[in-house]
């Protein structure tokens, strides 16, 4: 494992080595099985005006650091980057296109990243976008840097814009009688001009909903939706210090016995159907579905659920990621790439150096 | 000749009422908001289906002539200026709105959709799309996504790619991609955020999935009055440092104000040199406390008047008169050019003391509407385009003002895209390396350089800039540019 100490370190190792991919804090084991390179000495902030709500850090820089620093001024990534505790790093969150929960509110990684510095697979250093707020001049490399998984290029530095941290927070548990009516309650939720943190459905008829701001008016707020809550019949249970619930969830402590973890992105109307399919795969599988119904995570060990996730994913169309697990490919069920992204691929990186999974998209001989 | 050669082939594909080359015809085409630029096609055809866009751009790819998709021509940046001898594919008759799903709050357009539209179509249900630039009521949703298209709320829900949930686009070679899908969640490289705000370069967007968001609870609607210009910037700061997310944060000096007041008469303080507009959004109870906090810190800023929007229709008029400050501007000078810089927001001040200097220095007259929150100036240069070397001059300045924006590590634009306008100043805000990319980028994905042609990136020669007055809409104050 190389490990680069600075950038034009990275673009040496970059312009010598025919084949880059890169890790962070390995946090998501499917996505660093194949790494060659450690990005864990390019760590740091490179910038931080509090006043300007913006920082520049370099893409090893792990995310509690930055948390921590930020919360020192009252402010935070809206979107929670996940495993923080596990050492997840600016630049890892970036290429899984990872978000937590409270991406639900305001966005999730893409929607607060503002620039990026990259070293293309000729090794030259590229800026794309900025550190400002607002700036739509030329392509948005940042954006496709998001769940990239590198395939474009090694990020080597980051620039994000932040928001104040909500003053207060608290936690509803609300537990229905059954799936169908948790998502309904979810879309209730879902339309109502409540301004939710967070929206999660622990099945099979748990929701879990966080809200934040001003201390003074949480209480009425909470009065509120717990109101119209116990109106669709919810058991509900009230959270003020609800820092270590969601620390948990972001911590996916309710995956950990697990080998394997996997990300499907889909909308709420698929929970109840994606449900009942994973009923009749072959072993237990764990979830979780996040931001407000968008995003399944599942979670098991035994190797027989593999061929259930994959026909279901085949039949549903949905492409999926593996964050946890032994797997020759993280990219499963129908494959992301297409025309546009092989043509940008092309461009930054003409001998496929970054290429996924390389040993199995080859094909022999080539 | 491969436009004859396309012609025949376009012949077939639409009727003589949708493919225009009598130049009587093709006139309106030549320019878009950016009025300086003007570019003669050699046709226009105005496709009602998208397998006829796609069918059009994949005969340009095989006769080799350059095409550009037009929305509704609102362009501040002459991004939809037409390439010379190119043909322009008009978009405004691929108008429907495809699928609207009010439960999981999504809706597909066509991209001739006009952007105030959605928000009406879904407005029944509680929802709205985010969205909001001035020339709403007229651009359209293709336009929006070509230019990531920013407005005054998109302080706190972001530009049109933070909208956008998927796209089917046409290359410019004629292949068809889907990107992204429903869900507000994604795997895979985020080719829809790479896709907007690329100019028409990357092809033409067909069907776009848009996001909708419940519509806040409440708004409430603050209007301070300042002595100084660098007064309300300070306060614009304090609100930033409070830890108060407002929805807006906009400012406007003393000629804006006047130009304002002229045209709609939004009843602005009349001696104020600066008015800041905040707006608070979100759940009644959670506002009411912001208010608190916020009335206060206006108070403590040295505001010289306060006003709070009482009701709907007062929040409105303060809106009115921000949203019409640059039409208004026609008042006080026969031509003006927008201009779209960006810098850090703590450092406003001193921004807009730079630019007053030049101001003087060029005897240029400047007013100023700004997205304060984000630093995104918009200083509105004044000239007389009957005046020899007028426009030059006034375009002078305006690269100064860029300049002066790169220099404080800002931006070029903050939401009207680089166009023809400032594809010179490209290479000023990125390094080489970066720009040779961008090249590489657009290479890959279309070799020939059919797509949009000469703009945003510094290739190609430049319509020459000509005086021609203010956008044909905004002369009759449809719209007004912000
Ligand atoms: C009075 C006024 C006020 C304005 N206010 C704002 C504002 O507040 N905020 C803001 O951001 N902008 C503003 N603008 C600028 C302009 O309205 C926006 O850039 C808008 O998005 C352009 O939309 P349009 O439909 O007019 O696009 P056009 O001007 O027709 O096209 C713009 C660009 O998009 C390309 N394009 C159009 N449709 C497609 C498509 N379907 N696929 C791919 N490419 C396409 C064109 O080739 C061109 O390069 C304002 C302009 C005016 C005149």
């Amino acid at each position: 494992m190389e490990s680069p100490q600075d950038i034009p370190a990275v673009q040496e190792l970059v312009r010598a080595q025919s084949r880059i991919r890169v890790r962070g804090g390995g946090s998501k084991s499917a996505l660093a099985a194949e790494a060659n390179v450690s990005l864990a000495g390019l760590s740091g902030m490179v910038q931080y005006d509090a006043s300007e709500f913006t920082f520049t850090a370099l893409a090893g820089t792990p995310v509690r650091e930055v948390a921590e620093q930020l919360a020192r001024h009252g402010q935070y990534l809206p979107f929670e980057p996940p495993l923080a505790d596990d050492g997840a790093t600016l630049g890892g969150t970036v290429a899984a296109g990872l978000s937590g929960s409270a991406r639900y509110r305001y966005g999730g990684v893409r929607d607060f990243l503002l620039g990026v510095r990259l070293v293309d697979g000729r090794g030259e250093l590229v800026r794309g976008g900025g550190n400002v707020v607002k700036n739509v001049a030329g392509f948005d490399l940042p954006k496709l840097m998001v769940g990239s998984l590198g395939r474009f290029g090694v990020v080597v530095e980051l620039s994000f814009k932040v928001f104040p941290a909500p003053e207060r927070t608290s936690t509803i548990l609300a537990e229905f009688g059954h799936l169908d009516t948790a998502m309904a309650a979810v879309d209730r939720m879902a339309t109502s001009p409540f301004d939710l943190m967070c929206l999660d459905v622990e099945p099979p008829n748990r929701l879990w909903i966080r809200i934040g701001g001003i201390g003074d008016a949480l209480h009425a707020r909470l009065a509120r939706l717990t109101s119209l809550l116990e109106m669709s019949d919810a058991r509900i249970g009230m959270f003020a210090d609800d820092a270590e619930i969601w620390q948990d969830v972001s911590q996916f402590r309710w995956a950990r016995e697990n080998a394997n973890l996997v990300k499907i992105p889909l909308v709420p109307s698929e929970v109840p159907r994606l449900e009942a399919r994973i009923a009749r795969w072959n072993g237990e599988v764990t979830r979780r579905y996040g931001v407000g119904g968008t995003v399944a995570y599942l979670a098991w060990s035994e190797p027989t659920v593999r061929e259930g996730l994959e026909s279901t994913l085949a039949a549903a169309h949905r492409s999926s990621l593996a964050l946890w697990g032994d797997w020759p490919d993280p990219r499963l069920g129908p494959s992301t790439d297409n025309a546009m992204s092989d043509r940008l691929a092309a461009a930054l990186d003409p001998q496929g150096k970054f290429a996924i999974a390389a040993a199995v998209a080859a094909p022999p001989g080539s | 000749m491969p436009f004859n050669e396309l012609l025949s082939d376009l012949a077939a594909l639409y009727p003589s009422d949708r493919l225009l080359t009598a130049a009587a015809q093709i006139m309106p085409y030549e320019s878009d908001g950016l009025t300086a630029f003007r570019g003669r096609p050699s046709g226009v055809v105005l496709p009602v289906t998208a397998d006829e866009v796609v069918e059009t751009v994949r005969l340009c790819h095989r006769h080799d002539v350059p095409f550009m998709a037009r929305g509704s021509g609102t362009s501040l940046s002459g991004g939809s200026v037409p390439v010379p001898d190119g043909l322009v594919i008009g978009l405004n008759r691929l108008n429907r709105i495809l699928r609207y799903d009010p439960l999981h709050r999504v809706a597909v357009v066509e991209p001739g959709v006009i952007n105030l539209r959605v928000s009406e179509h879904v407005a029944a249900d509680g929802l709205y799309y985010a969205p909001d630039p001035s020339s709403g009521p007229v651009c359209t949703i293709g336009g929006n996504v070509a230019f990531n298209s920013g407005g005054v709320h998109c302080l706190k829900y972001g530009m049109t790619a933070n909208h956008v949930l998927g796209l089917k686009c046409v290359l410019p070679d004629g292949e068809v991609v889907t990107l992204g899908g429903e869900s507000l969640e994604t795997v895979g490289p985020d080719l829809i955020g790479m896709f907007a705000g690329s100019e028409g370069l990357f092809g033409i967007a067909l069907e776009i999935t848009l996001r909708l968001l419940p519509r806040p609870e409440v708004y409430r609607t603050f209007l301070a009055a300042y002595d100084t210009l660098s007064a309300a910037g300070d306060a614009v700061s304090m609100v930033v440092a409070s830890g108060l997310l407002p929805g807006a944060m906009e400012i406007m000096d003393r000629l804006a104000i006047d130009a304002a007041e002229a045209a709609v008469n939004a009843g602005y303080p009349a001696d104020a040199q600066a008015v800041f507009l905040v707006e608070l959004e979100g759940p009644r109870e959670e506002v009411a406390a912001e208010e608190v906090r916020l009335m206060k810190l206006l108070d403590d800023s040295g505001a010289t008047e306060i006003r709070v929007a009482k009701d709907d229709a007062e929040r409105l008029t303060f809106w009115k008169g921000r949203k019409s400050a640059f039409s208004a501007v026609g008042r006080l000078s026969p031509d003006f050019i927008v201009q779209d810089g960006v810098v850090p927001r703590s450092r406003l001040g001193e921004a807009l003391g730079e630019i007053e200097r030049l101001s003087q220095e060029f005897g240029i007259r400047v007013a100023n509407v700004f997205h304060a929150g984000d630093g995104n100036l918009h200083p509105l240069i004044m000239y007389d385009g009957r005046v020899a070397g007028a426009l030059e001059n006034a375009e002078r300045l305006a690269g100064e003002i860029l300049r002066l924006c790169i220099r404080m590590g800002g931006s070029i634009t903050g939401e009207h895209g680089v166009g023809l306008e400032k594809r010179a100043y490209l290479g000023e805000m990125y390094e080489a390396a970066d720009t040779r990319t961008m090249f590489a980028i657009r290479d890959a994905i279309d070799p020939k350089s059919l797509a949009n042609r000469g703009k945003m990136l510094p290739d190609a020669e430049a319509p020459a800039l000509a005086s021609h007055g203010a956008h044909p809409l905004e002369q009759q104050g449809v719209i007004s540019r912000m």
